[in-house]
């Protein structure tokens, strides 16, 4: 299939499941022109202008709403916001019948995120505009996964095939260990997963991972790492005994990291736990591209907002 | 009145008979049983090609009255028990309030026999309020007419009271039905723990959960000898623990649903809510061992746990879903389709499992068609085809995961105490 005929006009993205490697390619090339805009001196693009998007977080979320808020006003589109604590929600609406009352505003566009498996799934069931999924509980984060493999390739890594990949804490509540072991496998690239076993899902290796009972292992001659944020509220349930504990283990400072491939590319979603999950010195270190997701972040925004509302019509015409 | 079916294949376990003969139903009991048989001045049915059984018995099932009628009520639950060729449901507890008290069961029992469609056996709980900690009226209850007691909904996490709950129900010769599932261990997850609740994201809970609860319950039976009755058991490892308690001769009996028996945890993938049940559908070694093990004998009843709730409640995120569906219209069919004409099961392995084997552990007058039985009869037509629609349920809860399901095998007729309560489809 050539690329030409490659459309994500109208389609919901829900997982990285289910994109195509064409569909992801399309993505990462109109994020690249995108990226040149958010470099202009005047970002606005009118390519949005009239159509509205309306963002509906059922969960906090600093960065990757006002990542898509702001995408979004870049391509000149009307961004609204709801939070379900200011919202309907809180007086007993729902699900179904707030993205019908969203709906029915006419917006092209539902940016959500939600701390149940499968709400983004059950939204697209109901919505006729574009679900986009900003995250599902642990299910997925597709723009993560999105922008992580935008930011690799923009260090120089073009080509994930048998590369190796690890990624570490978290596994069995993150819905970004679950989007990037699909994307890393879609990649063609050899994924590792790493951390305390209790939060490591049962049958993980069924994914197409390999399960290390040490962080060492998994990081050595790693050309990516993927550190997963650790809610502190999993050590209040017991599932680790100490912060402490976690970042001796399975922390990623500067002596584990030297394990790793010299060009090695550390990646973190954020929001960092400095000298829990990762070291003040390997955060701010040469190899981290930490800051450079949140930037992507912003240009696969614009490109998965642009792509699903407008079908890509227009994509050659942004320079 | 008398009735009398005739030509039909009649398959009865309890009496060994697989043959084609007539029945004469009269006052409301089987009156004779044989080749041939003449009445002038009765009601014909003609059964030719179709199998004749002892009325189905589910010992799993809830109706929701009193308190909880959006779900379903007396009326509704046993309209689609009769829909579905059941003729007596039992029903448990955990309705609002709950059935702790002798006076709610004499009222259920009141209701049932007065507008019921079904016989209703009602279940008793085993602590005041199902709060796990004083235990209920048992006592009272069984003179009743309480069939047994449960806190199905939960686990009763003391041992303590576990263990003085069977003691004291000894003394009154009924069944102590356990929602064995250790709490903490279900509590740490939405669905079975695999592959599937890897790939999902939705949190797993370890079939585990299951083994360790059976395991209690079974040593107390064994130390009290109280009869224990493991609930919807769908677990290798807990089934293989009923199996070795049977063995040693304890009072133990087990029930496995039809879900249990015929769908995997693949039924999540999609995250529907309509698959989230307790305990959640599990993996394909699981249904085998289960089938396993009602083939061996391990499992007594098969049953629905038919689980109506209301559409707002169940059209919603899948953690946020009560747990269950309804089963009563769908279980012949779907045993018939997905476990006769596949060859897993025979037929008097499903009419035993689903009439006779129920009666028994429960000491039922029914589960027969022995003459001077009550005239409980389900005719079935087993080849009949027909396309599972939830629209058209008699239940409330018109959620199930067979919904477009394709059948083959359907009852066509419902006989209770020797009326017709269903005759294709209709039930009145």
């Amino acid at each position: 299939m050539s690329k030409a005929n490659v459309s994500l006009g109208g389609k919901d993205i829900l997982d990285i499941a289910s994109l195509s490697v064409d569909e992801i390619e399309l993505i990462m090339k109109t994020a690249g022109e995108m990226k040149k805009v958010l470099k202009r001196d005047i970002k606005k693009l009118p390519s949005l202008r009239g159509k509205s998007i309306i963002t509906l977080f059922y969960e906090n979320s600093t960065r990757t709403r006002t990542s898509f808020e702001i995408a979004g006003k870049y391509l000149g589109a009307d961004v609204v916001n709801i939070s379900a604590s200011g919202s309907s929600v809180v007086k007993g609406e729902c699900l179904r019948d707030t993205i019908l009352t969203v709906q029915n505003m006419d917006c092209d566009a539902i940016i959500m995120r939600h701390p149940i498996e499968g709400a983004a799934k059950f939204a697209a069931e109901v919505a006729k505009p574009v679900i986009i999924n900003a995250g599902d509980g642990a299910h997925a984060h597709p723009s993560q996964a999105l922008l992580d493999l935008f930011t690799i390739r923009e260090d120089g890594k073009k080509d994930l095939t048998g590369k190796k990949i690890a990624i570490v804490g978290d596994i069995l509540y993150s819905r970004v260990a679950r989007s990037n072991i699909a994307m890393w496998n879609k990649m063609g690239a050899d994924v590792h997963v790493a951390g305390p076993m209790t939060l490591m899902p049962q049958c993980i290796a069924d994914l197409g991972v390999t399960v290390h009972k040490r962080v060492e292992e998994a990081i050595e001659g790693a050309e990516v790492i993927d550190v997963l944020r650790i809610q502190l509220e999993r050590q209040k349930n017991g599932l680790f005994p100490t912060t402490r504990e976690y970042a001796r283990i399975f922390g990623i400072n500067e002596k584990r990291l030297a394990l790793a491939k010299p060009d090695v590319t550390l990646l973190h979603p954020g929001p960092m736990n400095r000298g829990l999950e990762i070291s003040w010195e390997a955060g701010y270190c040469d190899n981290a591209r930490i800051r450079d997701e949140v930037n992507n972040g912003v240009a696969v925004r614009m490109a998965l907002e642009f792509l699903t509302i407008m079908g890509g019509k227009q994509v050659e015409n942004i320079d | 009145m008398k009735t009398l079916i005739k030509n039909g294949r009649v398959v009865d376990p309890s009496q060994n008979i697989d043959a084609v003969l007539d029945i004469l139903v009269e006052d409301g009991k089987i009156a004779s049983l044989g080749a041939n048989l003449e009445a002038a001045d009765a009601e014909v049915y003609d059964a030719s090609g179709l199998v004749v059984t002892p009325g189905l018995i589910d010992m799993h099932t809830h109706l929701r009255e009193p308190g909880l009628e959006a779900k379903e009520d007396i009326i509704s639950g046993t309209q689609a028990a009769a829909a579905g060729g059941v003729t007596t449901v039992a029903c448990m507890p955990n309705t609002k309030p709950v059935i702790d008290n002798s006076i709610i069961v004499t009222g259920i029992k009141d209701r049932a026999a007065r507008e019921g469609f079904a016989r209703v056996e009602v279940v008793g709980c085993i602590s005041q309020g199902q709060k796990g900690e004083a235990l209920a009226e048992m006592g009272d209850m069984t003179f009743a007419g309480a069939v047994g007691f449960s806190d199905d909904g939960h686990y009763v996490d003391s041992s303590r009271t576990m263990l003085l709950a069977a003691r004291y129900v000894s003394a009154f010769d009924r069944p102590l039905m356990c929602h064995a599932i250790d709490t903490e261990i279900d509590h740490m997850g939405y669905m079975h723990e695999g592959v599937v609740s890897a790939r999902t994201g939705i949190p797993g809970s370890p079939y585990i959960a299951e083994d360790i609860a059976v395991a209690r319950d079974c040593i107390i039976a064994e130390y009290t000898g109280a009869h224990v009755h493991i609930c919807h058991c769908a677990s290798k490892g807990a089934i293989d623990i009923v199996r070795q308690y049977k063995a040693k001769g304890v009072n133990v009996t087990a029930e496995c649903t039809v879900h249990h028996l015929t769908l995997t945890d693949e039924e999540c993938s999609g995250y529907s809510a309509v698959a989230r049940v307790n305990p959640p559908l599990r993996s394909m070694d699981h249904v085998e061992a289960m089938r396993a093990a009602v083939l061996d004998g391990t499992v007594d009843c098969i049953v629905t746990d038919h689980s109506p709730h209301a559409h707002e409640e169940k059209d919603v995120e899948f953690r946020y879903a009560p747990n269950g569906f309804t089963g009563l219209e769908t279980s012949l069919g779907v045993v018939l389709t997905d476990l006769y004409h596949t060859g897993i099961f025979d037929l008097k392995t499903i009419v035993s499992k689903m009439s006779c084997e129920p009666a028994k552990v429960f000491k039922l007058d029914r589960g027969t068609l022995a003459v001077g039985a009550p005239a409980d009869i389900t005719i079935m037509d087993l080849n009949k085809e027909w396309t599972v629609d939830c629209k058209k349920f008699y239940t409330r809860g018109k959620f199930t995961p067979y919904n477009g399901k394709h059948c083959k095998g359907k009852a066509v007729a419902t006989m209770l105490g020797g009326r017709f309560v269903m005759k294709d489809g209709i039930v009145g």
